[in-house]
């Protein structure tokens, strides 16, 4: 069994757990679909942001640089990272430099690819996830296991449960509304004592050079606002050329995310407070390597509205945390090869290839072919399993024969109906565990055709 | 107009379910198509294509169009293999051959919408049947509108489902939800395979369907694998059979 098949097995353990989850993300899906069919041209829509972001791609080197001179002028710090260790230390070098303490940060899908809270730990720092979410995933040492929802995988009496640990929320408590009240003080206090705010960033304009951040919880503003330095951080692919391209994007961005119309807080970040700092750091970590990748490039299209996740027939039965890879779902099965350092090589085989996620993508990614595509690589690179290498040889010497394909066929409907019932369901039968072989027909269609037309 | 055409049996329907490559036979010779079978035909290749192995395919996909070169059209019961043929038989030489294959593989319900141009079926079936929505047909084929683009409504299966007397379409919660079989998917993930599997049977039983159709036989064979060994009575039919009675 490959490593996600095996998670996916636990999480399906329990059933009806693995039906709440399915069926929390189906409603999302839902409210998905009402908010795009509210939008007459929508299908126009994401033709064009598919465009804008392929153009963007293809003068990356441009308008990153437009960008730089941009954010300068108004007066930001634009600082480049290769890698995530490069970044991290950009990071801890800035907070040193502002002899901060306390430090704050908005959702970032980017540090977590980078490991930085960890990083910064191990440095003395805390950095405090103000995402509600992130913020209990934070409380609980976990992994966030959805890349909009991080904390969807848990019910509420289990944030409970960890609120009345870490915040002294009354015991046994799991009133949504009492408990995002007491994760509203503690996060007050975080925001007041902050020096330093990090966020990521959804949008950066390169004819601006000012970087657009979409919260619902308003916390990347109740953090840049209040702490003297604000730090952005971005991976090279979230460049759009112009302003007016923003439209585009944050109307398909929450509509596609959660069915909103449009996140709560849209907010554009330009230029440092009077006395404040803004540094924007850029990151590359891979991402330029995997431009090159014809076939994958497009991946980097992603502006990661989770709609992906949020329909795959997979993800909702088998949760974010089987993936193994900080971007789980669809999305991350095709990155994961390419930049995971684990090697992700299982995940392209994680799905069944229904094509839903290619048919929600705002920006018209071509998942299902890009998984389809790494299953091809995977195996011409032999980092798919020798056994497997070897049965696909046999099935394929048999297939482009007529002769060795009859002898073949033959030889099932034989077993199928000869072999007694405990050889046939050996635990080597992985189809046999969950369903029934076939019942064998006498003869096939083969057979009955030459019989009936004489030949 | 009389058409040559080719038909396509999938290796899965060949070996385990005749029957539906007779009454695809038998649903295209009543409708007055002249059809030929050729005894050489293997599989597609799609097995291996999806499990990673495309490039050892080429040779079942060389035979494939040296079985199939010289009709008008070729025509087969399953979405799933017709689009092996139409989009991923891309990495073989594209001779002329290959070409006029690739573009006039046909899928049987859009050969019979499309081509054929079918009205006033003389068909019966007075049951409660649901339809599963297979997602190559679905989705690439475009046999249907997907329930995740904002387009126009439409469904090439029903339009023929709809000429059926006595049949009730049932709707279902999830109308394009995946069952789970995949191909490779199937052994690979088996737990998720088979939870999808049991999800969409129950999403026809919580709406009174008697049977679960489909143009793909490969997704009826995964669920009616779930539903033996679950036995239960609700029962799949390939919709040829539909079609054809
Ligand atoms: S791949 Fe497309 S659907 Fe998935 S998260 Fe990215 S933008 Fe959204």
């Amino acid at each position: 069994m490959t490593a996600h098949a095996k998670c996916a097995k636990k999480f399906l353990a329990d059933e009806p757990r693995a039906d709440w989850h399915d069926e929390t993300l189906w409603l999302v899906r839902t409210k998905r679909d009402r908010a795009a069919a509210a939008v007459d041209e929508w299908e126009a829509l994401r033709e064009q942001a598919s465009q804008i972001k392929e153009e963007a791609l293809a003068n990356l080197n441009g308008l990153l640089k437009q960008f730089e001179a941009e954010a300068t002028k108004n007066g930001a710090k634009v600082l480049w990272a290769t890698d995530a260790e490069e970044f991290n230390r950009i990071i801890l070098d800035i907070i040193r430099q502002h002899k901060a303490m306390n430090v704050v940060k908005s959702k970032s899908m980017l540090t977590e690819e980078c490991g930085m809270n960890a990083f910064l730990l191990k440095a003395g720092i805390e950095v405090v996830d103000t995402d509600l979410g992130e913020r209990i995933i934070q409380f609980r040492h976990e992994m966030p296991s959805h890349i909009v929802l991080p904390a969807i995988h848990l019910k509420k009496e289990e944030i409970g449960a960890t609120f009345h640990e870490k915040l002294g929320t009354a015991a046994g408590a799991s009133d949504p509304v009492y408990l995002t009240h007491a994760a509203r003080l503690h996060l007050r206090r975080k925001f007041l004592a902050a020096e330093v705010a990090m966020t990521g960033v959804n949008f950066a304009v390169a004819e601006t050079g000012s970087v657009v951040v979409c919260t619902n919880e308003g916390n990347a503003d109740m953090g840049v606002q209040a702490a003297p330095v604000q730090i952005h951080c971005m991976g090279i692919e979230k460049i759009i050329p112009r302003q007016r391209d923003l439209g585009v994007f944050t109307r398909l961005l929450a509509r596609n995310a959660t069915g909103q119309a449009v996140t709560t807080y849209t907010s554009h970040y330009m230029r440092p407070k009077p006395q404040g700092a803004m540094y924007i750091v850029i990151v590359d970590n891979g991402r330029f390597k995997h431009l090159t990748q014809r076939s994958y490039a497009s991946s980097l299209k992603c502006i990661r509205c989770g709609g992906c996740l949020n329909t795959c027939p997979v993800f909702r039965r088998s949760g974010g945390h089987s993936y193994g890879y900080v971007i789980p779902g669809p999305i991350g099965s095709i990155l994961a090869p390419e930049r995971s350092r684990a090697g992700g090589i299982d995940l392209p085989f994680a799905s069944s290839l229904c094509g839903s996620c290619s048919n929600v993508c705002p920006v018209k990614i071509d998942i299902h072919e890009q998984l389809y595509r790494w299953r091809q690589d995977l195996t011409l690179q032999r980092r798919t399993s020798f056994v497997k290498r070897v049965a696909m040889c046999v099935a394929g010497f048999v297939l482009s024969s007529n002769a060795r394909y009859n002898f073949a066929g033959a030889l099932g409907r034989f077993a199928v109906k000869y072999l007694p019932r405990f050889l046939l369901y050996l635990p080597l039968n992985v189809w046999g565990k969950a369903r029934e072989l076939p019942v064998p027909p006498r003869e096939s269609f083969k057979q009955w055709y030459k019989r009936s037309h004489n030949q | 107009m009389r058409f040559h055409v080719g038909l396509f049996i999938p290796c899965y329907i060949d070996t385990f379910y005749p029957q539906v490559g007779i009454a695809t036979l038998r649903l295209l010779e009543r409708l007055g198509v002249e059809v030929v079978y050729p005894l050489k035909q293997t599989c597609c290749g799609q097995p291996l294509a999806n499990s990673g192995s495309e490039h050892e395919a080429a040779a079942c996909y060389r035979h494939f169009v040296d079985c199939f070169k010289g009709f008008d059209y070729v025509v087969t019961p399953s979405g799933s293999c017709a689009w092996q043929v139409k989009h991923h038989f891309d990495i073989i030489e594209q001779t002329d051959e290959v070409r006029h294959l690739r573009a006039t593989t046909y899928e049987l319900c859009e050969f019979l919408t499309d081509i054929l141009k079918v009205d006033g079926l003389k068909a019966r079936f007075p049951h409660r049947v649901g339809i599963h929505q297979s997602c190559h047909g679905l989705r690439l084929m475009k046999l249907a509108s997907a329930s995740e683009l904002i387009e126009r409504s439409y469904s090439k299966v029903r339009q023929l489902l709809n000429q059926v007397e006595g049949i009730e379409i049932v709707e279902l919660d999830r109308k394009d939800e995946c069952c789970g079989f995949g191909g490779t998917f199937s052994v690979v993930e088996p737990e998720v395979s088979a939870k999808m599997g049991r999800d969409r049977i129950a999403d026809h039983e919580r709406h009174g369907a008697e049977y679960i159709t489909s143009y793909d036989m490969s997704c009826l064979m995964h669920l009616e694998g779930i539903l033996r060994r679950q036995k239960k009575p609700l029962k799949i039919i390939h919709i040829a059979e539909i079609l054809n009675s």
